[in-house]
């Protein structure tokens, strides 16, 4: 038994990954959260507006890199992406004028909103595509560690490794600064308190003299900088390539539902919940038990639950028990 | 004042308001009363522009207001209440009136990060003045409870309490009485009175009890099925026949009318 090496071989392959991952979902997740709460649908492209902001956020890395402009350890994305933010923005106030307002105006019921969203997807799906191609790309440049296993090992002397790349450390106190953000704006601001009022009743607001187009448009503001933000951190991590991020809506739908729609909280706990799930179901624990248990109890087999393949069953059920069980999720949201 | 003028309201085919015209004197508190279904609720919504009309012209003070989105008219001094409370729940009774008066420099993004001083400024004088208005309703002790948790009544209250954050000019109150024990009703019919005289705020109130009419409201106008059907001081409306048998009634008539 040794578990200070299970624990090492744990925090590297499942919890330094898994809060990475959480953190990256909790962002998109808050992003659908605040649609729905404040807008009243479920925004299918949210996965697609993130792979458009990490698109040109991509495109300004390339054209800084190309200038030899570069922030030294630190990946060059991270000053392209304030201008990923605004190209984003861009687009989503555009489809605000040119689609949802109309739908507005109608007083379109949210099932229709879903349905013109799933439309919006598909287009700036074709978008993106048309861009940047379908393809894999990889943008992540600097310092590809901040703790290699190398380094580890010989600073612990332990048989085991644990490294920390730079992006998983970069995505981190990026999510936790940007939540923060957010949240000193929803709580502490008036614009933040006008958006309250208007997500808990829209009528009231409104004879209240609260500006709806207003709180329309700085609601797609928001959403742009958090969908940019959780694009290109994810970008970063792994890779952007558009068809995963378009895979990537369930599991932040997952996140936003199970947390309780409309509750900002609940999606940052939403999005660490399924990241944990997802990682534990589909790692393979032999090495993990190899450590952890008496020697006689060691698993043979790779003792993996769900081969990665499937890790989107993962969202799936956890989605399903929490609809079946406890339909407004964790934080009492809305019913959906 | 306000002039409706030949207003209809159709859903499909139902005729919810049917040819209503009326006016409504600066410095008054007009009744609006009629049986259920009489359209009463709907003429409001269509002149704090929630619904559009399907045909006819609201003005205010000789300015066509027809259409405008509730948020606009309520910047023109133009304010109402709900049938049934409305309240921002998860904030407290104090949050609630610091909503009201819309386009506060802290509404805009700019501000938000670079004008904190002129916010907090602002926050200050809101938070004085809506302390005011919650001891101007008896009620400064709800001020930190969430308005979500305060009964029906004080939730009336507090609606009543939205109007006098800002100068209304006219206020218009819909049932503003329904489900309000007695004792209740009279501090809010007093805070109405009060309002009227000390302000020179002028309301037009959707009411079913006759007695509280009775005490605040002259003219009173009747609706029934879409049309205004008269109007004059509670007496002469009292008296009307049309109105006793649309509204008021008389056991009698009605089977006289039953019978024929």
């Amino acid at each position: 038994m040794d578990l200070l090496n299970a624990f090492v071989t744990l925090s590297n392959f499942v919890l330094i990954p898994a809060i990475a991952y959480g953190s990256q979902l909790a962002l998109g997740a808050l992003g659908v959260t605040l649609i729905y709460g404040i807008l009243r649908f479920s925004n299918f492209a949210h996965g697609d507006t993130m792979a458009f902001g990490t698109m040109v956020t991509i495109l300004f890395t390339w054209l800084f890199q190309s200038w030899g402009l570069s922030l030294g350890p630190v990946p060059t994305a991270l000053l392209a992406l304030p201008f990923g933010i605004l190209g984003c923005m861009a687009l989503l106030l555009f489809t605000d004028r040119v689609v949802y307002k109309f739908y507005r105006e109608q007083k379109a019921k949210p099932v229709i909103l879903v349905i013109v969203s799933l439309g919006v997807m598909f287009i700036m799906n074709g978008l993106v595509r048309f861009i940047i191609g379908p393809d894999d790309q990889r943008f992540s440049d600097g310092e590809r560690f901040i703790v290699s296993v190398r380094t580890f090992r010989e600073m612990t002397g332990l048989e085991e490794g644990l490294a920390i790349k730079t992006t998983q450390g970069i995505t981190v106190i990026t999510a936790v600064i940007v939540v923060a953000a957010l949240f000193w704006f929803l709580n502490r601001t008036r614009t933040g308190k006008s958006m309250r009022a208007y997500s808990d009743n829209e009528d009231l607001a409104l004879l209240s003299g609260i500006n709806p187009e207003r709180v329309v448009m700085i609601t797609w503001l928001i959403v742009a900088a958090l969908a940019t933000v959780a694009g290109v951190l994810y970008g970063l991590d792994k890779s952007f390539k558009p068809f995963t991020y378009f895979q990537l809506l369930l599991p932040i739908f997952a996140s936003a539902i199970v947390g309780g729609l409309g509750s900002p909280l609940g999606a940052i706990a939403g999005g660490f919940t399924i990241a944990f799930s997802e990682v534990m179901v589909t790692y393979a624990w032999k090495k993990v038990a190899g450590y952890a248990l008496p020697e006689s109890l060691a698993p043979d087999g790779l003792a993996q639950l769900l081969s990665t393949d499937y890790k989107f069953a993962v969202s799936f059920v956890i989605l399903l028990i929490v609809l079946l069980f406890r339909p407004t999720g964790l934080f009492a949201g809305k019913s959906v | 004042m306000i002039v409706v003028d030949d207003i209809h309201k159709h859903f499909g085919g139902f005729h919810a308001v049917d040819g209503a015209s009326l006016s409504i004197q600066p410095g008054s508190i007009t009744g609006l009363i009629g049986p259920n279904g009489a359209g009463k609720t709907t003429l409001f919504n269509v002149i704090a522009g929630v619904l559009k009309p399907t045909s006819g012209r609201v003005t205010m003070n000789g300015e066509d207001i027809t259409g405008l989105p509730p948020h606009t008219l309520f910047h023109k001094g133009l304010l109402r209440t709900f049938q049934i409370a409305h309240e921002f729940s998860s904030m407290t009774c104090r949050e609630n009136l610091m909503m009201v008066p819309g386009n506060q420099s802290g509404e805009t993004l700019w501000n938000t990060w670079f004008g904190r001083k002129r916010i907090a400024d602002e926050e200050r004088a809101l938070r004085a003045k809506a302390d005011e208005v919650l001891e101007f309703l008896t009620v400064e002790h709800l001020a930190d409870h969430k308005a979500g948790q305060i009964s029906g009544g004080q939730k009336k209250l507090l609606e009543l309490g939205r109007t006098m954050m800002v100068d209304a000019k006219i206020v218009f109150l819909d049932e503003v009485g329904a489900g309000v024990n007695r004792t209740l009703l009279n501090t809010i019919g007093d805070a109405i009175l009060r309002l009227n005289q000390e302000r020179n705020y002028t309301f037009v109130v959707i009411e079913h009890d006759m007695d509280f009419i009775g005490k605040i409201c002259d003219p009173v106008i009747c609706m029934a099925e879409g049309k205004v059907l008269a109007e004059g001081t509670l007496a002469e409306i009292k008296a009307n026949e049309q109105v006793i048998e649309a509204y008021l009634g008389t056991g009698l008539k009605n089977k006289e009318q039953v019978g024929a």
